[in-house]
């Protein structure tokens, strides 16, 4: 399943991703980071076309249960105002064993920042700097 | 026509506005973008841009419908 919230994600967990026949979990958390492009960033504003996103996000997941034969996939985005070290992106994949699970994951993380109608906007620690909206690079950070 | 078109993150800016009804005699998003690149200076080429129609990802050169929902959506960045 994939989610977008205004609130807090800080509170998930994978326990709820498991099941009887699995042996592996792997989790990424997507935080934001107090600097970009050699500037120092105060805090992001996240955007999303939430019909869009949602839309697009279980698509992800569904592709990735395809083609890593993983038993589960979860990604909660979170949008608003973020400050330094929050929690923007929460993934969970469970499988049979780690290899799939830690493709999957990546997998999943790198077509979000593709694919998913998220922006986020930066906001600087020198304010003469105007705030900006950045864009995902090719290579992934 | 009548078109409706949501606008998000630079473009949202840009234009001023979340969202409007366009009455308009363009029928498909590439010529409704340029008119609306005008209109507002927006930055973005269409290149740099994908379109949704109704929630959905579409060509640029789909023929649109009486009332359908249009979003020119920017290079995305979420993660």
């Amino acid at each position: 399943m994939f989610e977008i919230s205004i609130d807090s994600i800080e509170e998930y967990k994978s326990k709820s991703l498991l099941t009887p026949d699995c042996g592996a979990v792997v989790t990424f958390e997507g935080r934001v980071r107090n600097h970009n492009e050699g500037q120092c960033v105060d805090s992001l504003e996240y955007e999303v076309y939430k019909t869009l996103a949602e839309k697009e996000g279980e698509k992800i997941l569904q592709n990735a249960k395809v083609k890593f034969h993983i038993i589960n996939a979860f990604c909660i985005h979170r949008i608003g105002h973020l400050q330094i070290g929050d929690l923007a992106v929460w993934i969970g994949v469970t499988s049979k064993h780690r290899r799939e699970a830690f493709k999957a994951c990546e997998f999943i993380i790198n077509s979000v920042k593709e694919a998913v109608p998220i922006w986020k906007k930066e906001n600087y620690c020198d304010k003469s700097i105007e705030s900006k909206w950045v864009y995902c690079q090719e290579d992934y950070h | 026509m009548k078109i409706k078109v949501m606008y998000f993150a630079v473009l949202r800016e840009q234009a001023k506005k979340s969202d409007e009804i366009l009455e308009i005699s363009f029928t498909n998003p590439r010529d409704i973008y340029n008119y609306l690149k005008r209109k507002y200076n927006f930055s973005l080429e269409i290149s740099e841009l994908k379109v949704a129609v109704n929630d959905c990802y579409e060509d640029f050169d789909i023929e649109l419908k009486e009332m359908d929902s249009l979003v020119f959506i920017p290079p995305v960045a979420g993660g």
